[in-house]
């Protein structure tokens, strides 16, 4: 996934003063509103997917940028009537937020300096597992003060995971390949590890023994020979690592050739949309191309 | 003497060969590859060895050929020890028109047009070497001229990668300028080999010019070698190689300084004959770094060019250190 730069150190040079003086704005007058934020931004894909479930209508203000990339983002839709941010330090302070909605890896130098400057940060870990998704919707219906809506949200979540669960127990349990740009896939300890479980697909790369992802040879994939391939999505450009995708000794597979699944939009984040790729691969299961 | 070391260093490379087929991250027992190579009764087996190490172990030897054989000839046309196609940016620059090709989708319309980019680069960047430091340019000029092309090229590669939209392609700068023959199939060796062939074979036809010009360029003029002619074809003839080289497998440096070197003592210093033996010579350095870069970090990508330039720097250095000796 792409890694949103942080550029923090310009912020210093470039206008330091209105960013002092937004920052004491920010101290003095909107702590007392954080029970119920009114001015959220998000600035990490994940984030804005789940604030733009649970926020009530106008609580949201900004969202990533990368959200309204619809390859990447399932809520694109809902994430385009909300202006985008870069996710630098001066943009998010210029937006005079009372809550930042940040994840934990991706941008550290720039949640260190907005938590400097006094904005209030809270900062998401990626989810693992449906669990994860679960704990992701609650901790983010407490920060927007929308309990209610996250429960409900979690409830639908459920009613959901069980008529898929349902659904899958007609099919036989098969072994399937995630086979992602330059090689990687998804082991024990990832959200594709749980997607495939609730597609009733049992995944290679967990078999083999990787716990949260690495790589593969394609030659070691080749002889593994899973029944199904999920291969990553494609993004425009080119790269070497996309390439590999597209490698003749890939392309003969006979998982290859029965029809491979993409990982989309649906895959990315932590949110009830994953239940939507496992269920887009049971389709494809059920009926066969 | 120079017919037994052509017919070791062929040896040499055929081994490397079969080692270079039974050597990848799945481990199969030898008899049992090399009988997929023949006989399909494992589809899969057959399928890896035909399609991932066949081509891999091929295009090792090719590019390896290419470039020993280029750096022979950079050598001899320069009349300069320290002339390498890699060192001098003359591979960066065949990289950009590669990059360049494959962002603008120039590439996938038409596939040819990668290659004939990275020989535009190539080219650009040889005749802005001979500009600058010349056949009469001493090896300082070269060096420092080599620097500047190398320093441009690789800002323009990265600069490229950056503004790709595929967020896989900017952490692709390390492949371009470092090389690397990781899951390269049938379609690199058939984009790669009529350029690399074609341009040995063209280049192979001025050996005797290049013999002449050990003499200087009076003598060679003198003895009725076209030395306008000559220039023209070595640019092209380096080119050519380089630049599908470079186009398939990434910028792999050291090979065209360190194989002549090791070689040039045993062919007697002679360009003509040190153009045969370093083809093999440098299929059988790059077959071998290949080897090693998939036993050391199996699991790992290790770039090719990587290894090349820790055994190359070190032999670079030495070169320079013995250079100053002799001149003070």
């Amino acid at each position: 996934m792409p890694v949103k730069g942080a550029r923090s150190m310009s912020v210093w040079r470039r206008g330091s003063e209105v960013v002092w003086q937004a920052g004491l704005v920010l101290v003095c007058c909107l702590m007392p509103a954080l029970a119920q934020p009114q001015r959220v931004v998000s600035m990490n894909l994940c984030t804005d997917q789940l604030a733009l479930m649970l926020a009530e209508p106008g609580q949201l203000i900004s969202v990533s940028y990368l959200a309204h990339d619809p390859d990447m983002s399932p809520l694109h839709d809902l994430a385009r009537a909300l202006p985008v941010n870069r996710g630098t330090a001066e943009d998010i302070v210029m937006l005079q937020p009372d809550l930042v909605l940040a994840g934990r890896f991706t941008t550290t130098a720039t949640v260190a300096m907005l938590e400097r400057l006094g904005v209030p940060v809270i900062r998401f870990a990626p989810e693992n597992s449906f669990a994860d998704v679960v704990a992701a919707l609650r901790a983010m219906g407490a920060a927007l003060g929308r309990a209610e809506a996250a429960e409900a949200s979690v409830a639908q979540f459920e009613v959901d995971r069980a008529a898929l669960r349902a659904r899958i127990d007609a099919l036989p349990r098969e072994e399937a390949a995630l086979y992602y740009a330059r090689g990687f896939t998804g082991g024990q300890h990832s959200l594709a590890n749980e997607i495939l479980d609730a597609a009733g697909l049992d995944n290679l790369a967990a078999g083999l023994g990787f716990t949260y992802g690495g790589q593969i040879a394609l030659e070691t994939l080749v002889l593994m020979d899973p029944e199904k391939l999920i291969l990553g999505r494609r993004f425009a450009g080119w790269s070497e690592a996309q390439a590999l995708l597209d490698h003749p000794a890939l392309r003969s597979l006979p998982a290859y050739t029965r029809g491979v699944g993409f990982s989309d939009a649906d895959w990315v984040c932590g949110t009830p949309h994953v239940l939507q790729a496992a269920l887009s691969l049971i389709k494809a299961r059920e009926a066969p191309p | 003497m120079t017919r037994a070391l052509a017919l070791g260093l062929s040896a040499l490379v055929l081994v490397l060969m079969l080692a270079s087929l039974l050597i990848g991250p799945a481990s199969v027992p030898p008899m049992q590859s090399l009988r997929a190579l023949v006989i399909a009764d494992d589809p899969l087996m057959a399928l890896v060895m035909r399609e991932l190490r066949l081509p891999r172990s091929l295009l090792a030897a090719l590019i390896g050929a290419g470039l020993g054989f280029s750096g022979a000839v950079m050598q001899g046309y320069l009349r300069n020890p320290l002339a390498e196609p890699g060192l001098l940016g003359v591979s960066g620059a065949a990289a950009l028109g590669a990059v360049i090709t494959l962002q603008t989708g120039l590439a996938s319309l038409f596939p040819v047009a990668l290659p004939l980019a990275a020989l535009t680069g190539a080219a650009l960047a040889v005749g802005l070497l001979a500009l600058l430091a010349g056949p009469r340019g001493g090896s300082l000029t070269l060096i420092l001229a080599g620097i500047g092309v190398s320093a441009l090229a690789g800002a323009g590669v990265t600069l490229v990668l950056n503004l790709s939209p595929d967020p896989f392609a900017a952490n692709e700068a390390m492949f371009w300028l470092m090389g690397s023959l990781t899951d390269r199939s049938w379609s690199h060796l058939a984009l790669a080999a009529p350029f690399i062939l074609g341009g040995m074979i063209l280049l192979a036809t001025q050996a005797r010019a290049l013999d002449a010009l050990t003499l200087g360029e009076e003598a060679a003029a003198s003895l009725g070698i076209d030395l306008m002619r000559l220039r023209l074809i070595v640019m092209l003839g380096l080119a050519a190689i380089v630049g599908a080289a470079t186009a398939v497998a990434g910028a792999i440096g050291f090979v065209g300084l360190v194989v002549p070197h090791i070689l040039r003592r045993a062919v007697r210093a002679r360009p003509a004959a040190l153009l045969l033996a370093s083809a093999l010579g440098g299929a059988a350095m790059v077959l071998a770094a290949d080897i090693a870069v998939r036993l050391i970090l199996p699991a790992r990508d290790l770039k090719l060019g990587v290894l090349m330039a820790l055994i190359g720097a070190p032999f670079f250095l030495h070169l320079i250190f013995r250079h100053r000796l002799a001149h003070s």
